[in-house]
This record gives structure tokens, C-alpha cells and sequence, in this order.
């Protein structure tokens, strides 16, 4: 199980980036002495289009606008479309089954409390490309790539 | 287009995606899920998450050397199988495109230049030249010449290392870590009041309180999974109320059954009203005051750590002796806080009296259980340490402590603030288990417990985080190494402190990160460095819980655990070079050797072969010295902690269990410590025993309101406070490379209230500069995001590299425990012209 195959998936990019002054990559080219322009507020994702989970633990990110959603002790906005009784008419996915269970991984009658605020898993996503990549490898990917290693991954 | 609904929209769409999917030949003989179990079976592990001080466990997949996803732990007592979002996208942290592989250099025509760029060299180079300047520093200036800048990120026994290191080997104080920014006014509090660190209480407590008062906490944000268990607690129980304080209204005041917005600094007023309320409504424990509590005088007007020469420091009469108190008894004390009437409380604070006093009956009602938590409201605070006292007076006063439910809980920024920072006392004045570097006896045991001569730690406590900066700046430190923290972006004042000091021409800066972070462009020398998983570690909670993980994965090319990269560096130094002649005259057995040798090969530390370490996983730092090397550092510190108070289990415990919470005494964790029943170490017959006071008495404080050091006038007109936002964590060096947590919140903004934008021609998105009398960056405006401050203030995060809000900041400090108030500084706010 030592097997490693980085080099497989990365492509190297290290040695050219890095004769340089400005490393800071998050920073795009301004030194941090300087000052520059604010990015305009980016235009968020509502085309209710969902996304490939990077795992089937990772929480969907939201596919629309929840400008203005409330969600306090006195109601749920998203339960408007997501509980299990608002789906029908919304076609909106249902609640995770998970959601139904308590600390001790029993079901209640109704989506437990300790799932109550959605923001604290669900995201919306901004529209665009990332500040940076990110080579995270998909499982399936990494399967195909020991099918055709034969005994090489495991 | 208008009566499109949402449901149109999604129909469209799938008949789409039908027709384009119809169009694809699918071969016949391929099955389109796989079902072999050996590709499909995961390799699964624990490991505590990487992020905040909940310490919430994760199960960590891997296959073929990658992790492949992660979820919350659902045999964890603290998380229960729930994670918040960024949690969920720890599988992602490591995999950012810009890893450092290298070691980097500044260099200009092939040698060592500070304004030279950034070449890769190989790591025997890197030391080289980091032990010649070491070398010529220790020569020039001895130990206190040089200085590390560590982190509550370090594992247990990376911060054991590097303290070791610096305090015994180079025998410099000079270390301390991030956590100064972050828990510093939390253990001052503690050690005044209970004179032993951390929380009395465990998370048992959420699911047995009656009321939670969250004093400048957004937890809602910042500790999601704990919320989840108050929200879980308040939503199944409707009994249970909840109270909000806040500078401003933001994500835990959507749980708040009393919500409180108070002018800054005005906690201080909140505090002592409560206190009198409690006396004048005769809702004091008399019983357990009587047992149990003492009252002191706290010296007033303390000043506020800036540089001496400051007019504030100047002026304040006991600067020098902050931390001073003298005996008063309880009458003197009612007297004390007798003018802090509800009135003046309500005319203070600006919170309606109504509420004021809806919260102080939780306090004073026998029957209602009370968990007050807070975190950097309270300790990045100019009066942090008072603000930790006056909350314990009102739990002290009541007797509302040390049970189930009844909880005066400090929160913790940073996976193991409490672990390692704290625990293993990585801090310029400490030792391990609270221990003292300006005590004599608490040093000769250490040293007897390190088997070094009598003599070798200096009584002189170092130099804390803000004043590390500033003796960069005045040439006093001139090598400094960086682990595991972002400090450049997290440090206040950056352009007065910060920046001079580290681009200093005196000064030779080596930063240790995964990432090319702000601070390591700062830097002259960057070591590549291994994270999270891809070396065995160990982070201890807030709930004094210790958790340990298997390296489960390799750090991509050359780079090194913060472990290996100290521990290999000690090789380079002989005792002849940073020990003093007398020292090794009286001790002529050490002369010659290692500090490798001194500290790490010494009998200890290098006890348990490398056989014992799991067969299942790597272990490069045992690979690379020949021995458990994390097994020998665990035993040897807890050696310290060991029938102190402060027990830990064997190492071997710690890989099995989903933590243990500390002392751990006969093999059994404890929940509430201080109460007999609960804890081995209170006395049979005391009821409740506060050992770490020799009286085993807690200690209740006699405190005044005191204003702020900087308060906003007619030039700055607007109080300015930062923090963090949910979906990144810290400076954003590893959430910011995760695409989900980026698109989630790209930039920083500035939080303003309608009435102050539109009053200056401002409106959402609004580019402006804010500026204090240090530095400004560029923004925008919200004024309808999550966070909904009143008229007067302004909040942006700091998470953002390209908006570096410590250029504004003021690097004031609580003068007790010289922690940095990111919360108050004044500044002013302008449109960016064209």
C-alpha cells in the first residue's frame, strides 16, 4: 500500500515557476507592500445545474442563489424546496436520509436539529475558474489507473 | 423567460442531457459500476481534521497512495459523524497545484542574496547555509539573537522538538507561537483564576445545559460542529435559551433567543453588571463562595503592549506590573462593582437594559444550568485576560462550574492550541504542563527530565509574537525560523512590524510551509514541508482531548515534516558552538556532542525501536533516525505532566482510541476537572478542589472598565474588526487552493451597515480604500451579507492574500498576556477614485 502515484497524476510545474521574486501564488503578481484593485463581486452559479461530488461524502454545493434565504429558530428556507414533503412539487433533490439521524445514528421523525443550518455543509459557487487548480485525483480515476497497472496499486 | 420556474428550468435541462447521453454508444461488455472488492475496498483511517480547536475526527480514505475522500467520524464523541464544509474538502488541502517540492533560496548569480530570487536548492544547502548564519548570530549576539515562530499546528511533538531545541539546545526563549494571536489572554486567565490551563468542562456540557451565552463568539461560523450540538441541544429541548453577544450581528444570532449588539470594549461593564446583579438580587452561592473562592484587587490601568516609548505606555501607571493583585474580601468586592448598574450597563453598551438582564437571570436562577463560551471576542482584547477573570467570577459566584452543564468554556482557535502550544508549553515564558521558564525549580526539573546540565534554560522568558517582530525590525533577532503559520498575513501592523522586520537586511528569515504563502515570499529561505496526514501526528482539542493519526500518504517531492526538518538541523551543532564555556566546564561530558545527540539520541527519546511503529504505515522521520522518534518524544514529555495533574495514557492508547481527555489516570479520561467524583486529583471530603491555586481556592477578580487604545474620532471615524468566515480557515493557504471553498467565498469584504455606505455616497459593491493611521488596502462593500454590523463599525476578514487586512490593524496587546486585539482599531473609509 506504499505505492505512489504522484508524478502519474501532477503535472510538474515547480522548477520554472519558482525563479522569482513573488512566490505568493495567492496573491496574483502584487508585491506585499502594494495595494491593488478589488475583484468586482463575481456572478454566482443558479443555473440549478448539479455538480460531480468529488466523493459521495462530500455535501452537494448549492446550483443557485440563496441571496436573502432565511434560516433562523423561526423557519427553513431551503426546506421550502428540500424536505422530503416539498419535493414533489419542486423536483428539487430531497434531503440526505443522513440528515434524519441523531448523535447516535438513529432515525427521527423529521431532520434533526443538529442539521438544522444548511450553509454550515452547503456552498454556493461563485461562477469562473478557481484562484488556483487543484490536482485532487477522483476515485475513478485512480481505479483506471490500477486496472491498467496490473498489480500496481494495490 | 419570467414565468420560468426552477422546475422548467431542471426539465429542460434532463431532457437535454438525455438526448446528448442517447447519442453515446455504450460498449456492451462494459459494466458500468465496478464491483471487484479489491478496487473498491478503501483503506480507511481516523485523523482529527486540520482546521479548528473542535478537534473533530475524520475518516481519511486512501487507495494507491491518494486520498481519495474523507467524512466526519461517526464513533467520534466530539463530531458524531458530521463535519462542517470545510471538513468535508480536507481531501482536497493537500493537493493544491503550487506545492513547495523544494527547498528555495534567494540567490542572485548562484549565491545567497537577501534580495535575490527564489532558486531551488537541495536541503544540504538550505541547512548550510541556515547553520552558518545560526552559527554567526549565536557568535555575535548568543542565544538571544535568534528566534522561532512556531504554531497550534505543530503536532504534539513537533512543538515538543522544536522547544527543546531552542530552549535547551540553543537555550533561547525566543520561541512562541501563533497561539499568542489566538488562546494567549484564555491561559493567562486560566492561571490567574485557577492557576492550571484549560477548560474545567468537557462538550458533555452542550447536551446539558439549560442556557449558553456566547460572549463575542461566533461559533455559528467558527466552531460549526460544536453549534451543531447547541442547535441540536436548543432545537430538541425548547426549554433552552440561547444569548449572542457580538460587536456586530452575524450567523449565531440566527439561534439567539436574546441577541445583544454592544459598542466595543463594553463587555467589560456587561461582566461587572452581572456580578452585581448577583449581589443585589442575593443569587450568590454563599456556601461555595465561602469553600471555595477568594477575591483579589486586580491592578488597574495596565496600559497596552505597544512600544514602551508609545505616549499610552508611558502614562499608564502599571504597565510594568499588569498582572498584579492584592487580598480584598467579598463586601469589598460588592463594593466594587456596586456602580456598574443595569442603567450604566445599558448606557455603555447600547444593548436594550431588557435583555441586559434577561441574560443575567440566567446567571442568577439556581435551576438553569449555564455554559458561557467564548473565543477571540474575548481574547484578542486589549483586557482579554480581565474579560477571561470576569467571566469565571460570574460562574464562581454562582457555583455554577465543574458540572454537567454548568461551564465556563474557552474555546480554541487552533487544532492544537491546547495540545501543543499550551500543553507542551511552546510559548516564550513556558515549559511543559504549565511549567515556568522564570522558575528555578520548574527549570532544574525540566532539566533533569531533558538529562541536560543544571542551568541550560534560561530564566529569561523570551520574546513573545508582537515583540518577536519588533526586535526583527530594531536588528535584535536576526535569524528566525518560521513553522506551520502564516504570519506575515496574520501578525498586525505588517507595514510597520512585519514586512521592515522581516526584509530587514540585518535579519535572515527561513519559512517552513506546504504552500508559497505570504510569509514565505517574505522569507529568504523556504523549506517544502510535509502536512496533515502525510505524517504521524498528534493535536490536542479544547477539550483537553488528545488525538493522535498515521502517516497515511506521502508529501510530494522533497518535502519533510517540520519533525525531521528540527530534528535534522540539531545535527548540525556541537555543544562547543552554542553552550558557554562554563556551562560545558562544569559539564565535561557534553562537550563535543550534537544537540542531535543532547536532546533527540539521549537515551529517551531514541528509547523505542522502529519495529513498534505501525507495519501498515510509513513513518518517515522513524525511517530517516532509526528509532520511534514519536513514541520517544510523546513518553518523554508526558513524563512531565505524569502525576501532576496533567496524566497522559501510553502512546500505543492514543492510535486506538478516538481520543482520551486529559488527566487520564488508571487508564480513565476526566470530563469535569475540579470536582471530586469527577477528578482523581480534587481532595476526598473538598467537594470541589482548585488544585492549581496551593490553597485550592479559585480566585475571583475585582476589575474596572477601561477604554480602548484606539477609538474612532472625526480623521477615522469607524471601528474596525476582523476575523475569520466559515469556509476558510485562517490565513486561506489551504482552503483558498480547494475550488469549492474558493467559489464558496472568494475575496474578503468589507461588512458595513446600509445607512454608513449610503451616507458616504458607498452602496454594495462599492470599491473603497480602508485606512488606519498604519497602512489600508483596497476593497468592497457589502452591506447585505452575513454579517450585519451596526452604524459605526466595519468587518473584514483576513483570509484573503490579496487583501492583507493586518496592514491596517494595531499591533496593541493585552499587557498580561501580550496577545493582539484584531478586534478594535479605528479607520477610516473612502471610495476608490475613477
Amino acid at each position: 500500500m506504499k505505492t505512489i502515484l504522484i508524478s502519474a497524476f501532477v503535472v510538474v510545474t515547480a522548477t520554472a515557476a519558482f525563479s522569482e521574486n513573488q512566490v505568493a501564488t495567492l496573491r496574483g503578481k502584487a508585491p506585499l507592500a502594494e495595494t491593488y484593485t478589488a475583484p468586482t463581486f463575481p456572478k454566482v452559479d443558479n443555473s440549478d445545474v448539479r455538480q460531480v461530488r468529488n466523493y459521495p461524502e462530500q455535501p452537494p454545493v448549492i446550483p443557485h442563489k440563496i441571496d436573502g434565504y432565511q434560516i433562523d429558530t423561526k423557519f427553513n428556507k431551503c426546506l421550502d424546496c428540500h424536505s422530503r414533503t416539498a419535493i414533489e412539487v419542486s423536483q428539487a433533490p430531497m434531503v440526505s436520509i443522513t440528515h434524519f439521524m441523531d448523535r447516535d445514528s438513529q432515525f427521527l421523525a423529521s431532520v434533526s436539529p443538529r442539521r438544522y443550518f444548511c450553509t454550515q455543509c452547503h456552498v454556493p459557487q461563485a461562477e469562473g475558474q478557481p484562484l488556483l487548480e487543484n490536482t485532487f485525483v477522483d476515485v475513478d480515476q485512480v481505479l483506471d489507473y490500477i486496472k491498467s497497472n496490473e498489480g500496481g496499486g494495490q | 423567460m419570467a414565468d420560468f420556474t426552477r422546475r422548467d428550468v431542471i426539465k429542460a435541462q434532463a431532457v437535454a442531457a438525455a438526448a446528448a447521453a442517447a447519442g453515446v454508444a455504450v460498449p456492451a461488455s462494459a459494466q458500468n459500476l465496478v464491483t471487484d472488492a479489491d478496487l473498491t475496498e478503501l483503506n480507511w483511517s481516523k485523523a482529527p481534521c486540520r482546521f479548528c480547536g473542535t478537534g473533530c475526527s475524520i475518516m481519511v480514505a486512501t487507495k494507491a497512495g491518494r486520498v481519495v475522500a474523507t467524512h466526519g467520524d461517526s464513533k467520534a464523541e466530539v463530531n458524531r459523524g458530521l463535519n462542517c464544509v470545510k471538513g468535508y474538502f480536507l481531501s482536497k488541502i493537500m493537493y493544491g497545484e503550487d506545492r513547495l517540492t523544494q527547498p528555495l533560496l534567494r540567490k542572485t548569480n548562484g549565491v545567497y542574496d537577501k534580495e535575490g530570487e527564489f532558486t531551488p536548492v537541495s536541503w544540504d544547502e538550505a541547512f548550510d547555509i541556515m547553520a552558518e548564519k545560526w552559527k554567526a548570530t549565536l557568535k555575535e549576539k548568543g542565544p538571544k539573537g535568534i528566534g522561532m515562530f512556531g504554531s497550534g499546528q505543530w503536532t504534539v511533538w513537533e512543538g515538543y522538538a522544536a522547544s527543546k531545541l531552542m530552549k535547551a539546545g540553543f537555550r533561547s526563549n525566543n520561541i512562541d507561537p501563533n497561539a499568542r494571536h489566538c488562546m494567549a489572554s484564555a491561559v493567562a486567565g486560566f492561571m490567574r483564576t485557577f492557576g492550571i490551563d484549560e477548560p474545567m468542562g468537557c462538550y458533555d456540557d452542550f447536551e446539558n445545559a439549560d442556557a449558553f451565552v456566547l460572549w463575542g463568539s461566533n461559533m455559528a461560523e467558527m466552531h460549526p460542529i460544536l453549534w451543531t450540538r447547541i442547535a441540536d441541544r436548543k432545537f430538541s429541548h425548547p426549554h433552552v435559551k440561547v444569548a449572542v453577544l457580538s460587536t456586530f450581528k452575524h450567523r449565531s444570532f440566527d439561534l439567539a433567543d436574546i441577541p445583544m449588539v454592544f459598542t466595543p470594549q463594553t463587555d467589560l461593564v456587561l461582566l461587572n453588571y452581572i456580578a452585581n446583579y448577583l449581589i443585589q438580587n442575593d443569587a450568590v452561592n454563599h456556601d461555595f463562595v465561602g469553600k471555595h473562592v477568594n477575591f483579589r484587587l486586580g491592578n488597574p490601568d495596565i496600559g497596552y503592549g505597544l512600544r514602551p516609548e508609545h505616549p499610552l505606555e508611558q502614562a499608564a501607571e502599571n504597565a510594568d506590573k499588569a498582572g498584579g493583585s492584592s487580598e480584598m474580601t467579598f463586601e469589598e468586592f460588592a463594593t466594587y462593582v456596586e456602580p456598574y448598574t443595569l442603567e450604566y450597563a445599558a448606557e455603555m453598551s447600547g444593548v436594550p437594559a431588557e435583555r441586559i438582564e434577561e441574560m443575567a437571570k440566567l446567571y442568577a436562577d439556581p435551576d438553569t444550568k449555564v455554559m458561557s463560551l467564548w473565543t477571540m471576542g474575548v481574547n484578542q482584547h486589549t483586557r482579554g485576560v480581565w474579560v477571561n477573570n470576569m467571566i469565571y467570577n460570574i460562574h464562581l459566584l454562582t457555583g455554577k462550574i465543574s458540572t454537567p452543564g454548568n461551564s465556563p468554556f474557552s474555546l480554541t482557535g487552533q487544532p492544537s492550541a491546547c495540545g501543543t502550544a499550551r500543553e507542551v508549553g511552546t510559548f516564550s515564558h513556558r515549559l511543559p504542563a504549565d511549567l515556568l521558564v522564570a522558575n528555578e525549580e520548574h527549570r532544574r526539573f525540566s532539566e533533569k527530565i531533558w538529562k541536560i546540565p543544571e542551568g541550560t534554560i534560561p530564566g529569561k522568558v523570551g520574546a513573545h509574537a508582537v515583540l518577536q517582530n519588533r526586535l526583527l525590525k530594531d536588528s535584535k533577532i536576526n535569524c528566525y525560523w518560521v513553522q506551520v503559520n502564516n504570519n506575515m498575513q496574520a501578525a498586525p501592523n505588517m507595514m510597520e512590524e512585519g514586512l521592515p522586520g522581516y526584509r530587514n537586511p540585518d535579519n535572515f528569515i527561513v519559512v517552513s510551509d506546504a504552500y508559497p504563502t505570504v510569509t514565505a515570499e517574505a522569507a529568504d529561505l523556504i523549506l517544502p514541508t510535509a502536512m496533515w496526514v502525510e505524517k504521524e501526528g498528534a493535536y490536542g482539542n479544547a477539550e483537553r482531548r488528545t488525538q493522535f493519526w498515521h502517516q497515511l500518504v506521502d508529501a510530494p517531492g522533497e518535502s519533510m515534516s517540520d519533525l525531521w526538518q528540527l530534528v535534522e538541523f540539531s545535527k548540525r551543532f556541537t555543544t562547543d558552538e552554542v553552550w558557554d564555556a562554563e556551562l560545558l566546564e562544569a559539564n565535561p561530558e557534553f562537550k563535543g556532542k550534537t544537540l542531535y545527540e543532547v536532546l533527540y539520541k539521549n537515551g529517551q527519546v531514541d528509547a523505542f525501536p522502529i519495529e513498534e511503529a505501525s507495519p501498515d504505515n510509513a513513518n518517515h522521520e522513524a525511517e530517516a533516525f532509526g528509532f520511534y522518534i514519536q513514541k520517544g518524544l510523546f513518553e518523554e514529555y508526558a513524563q512531565f505532566g505524569r502525576g501532576h495533574g496533567h496524566d497522559l495514557a501510553p502512546f500505543d492508547v492514543y492510535h486506538k482510541e478516538r481520543g482520551l481527555r486529559w488527566p487520564v489516570v488508571d487508564g480513565k479520561e476526566t470530563q469535569w476537572r475540579f470536582k471530586e467524583g469527577s477528578d482523581p486529583y480534587a481532595k476526598p471530603g473538598s467537594d470541589y478542589d482548585f488544585y492549581g491555586h496551593p490553597d485550592g481556592r479559585a480566585r475571583i477578580f475585582a476589575l474596572p472598565f477601561e477604554p480602548a487604545p484606539e477609538v474612532p474620532d472625526e480623521e477615522y471615524p469607524y471601528w474596525l474588526s476582523t476575523g475569520r468566515v466559515l469556509e476558510h480557515w485562517h490565513s486561506g493557504s489551504m482552503t483558498q487552493r480547494v475550488p469549492e471553498l474558493y467559489k464558496a467565498v472568494p475575496d474578503a469584504l468589507c461588512y458595513m451597515h446600509p445607512d454608513d455606505a449610503k451616507e458616504q455616497g458607498l452602496r454594495r459593491g462599492s470599491e473603497v480604500r480602508v485606512s488606519s493611521r498604519r497602512g489600508e488596502i483596497i476593497t468592497r462593500i457589502e452591506t447585505k451579507g452575513r454579517n450585519k454590523p451596526p452604524r459605526g463599525l466595519v468587518f473584514v476578514p483576513w483570509f484573503d492574500a490579496s487583501q492583507l487586512i493586518n496592514k491596517v490593524t494595531l499591533d496593541a496587546t493585552d499587557p498580561i498576556s501580550k496577545q493582539t486585539d484584531f478586534k478594535k482599531c479605528a479607520v477610516k473609509i473612502e471610495p476608490v477614485a475613477g
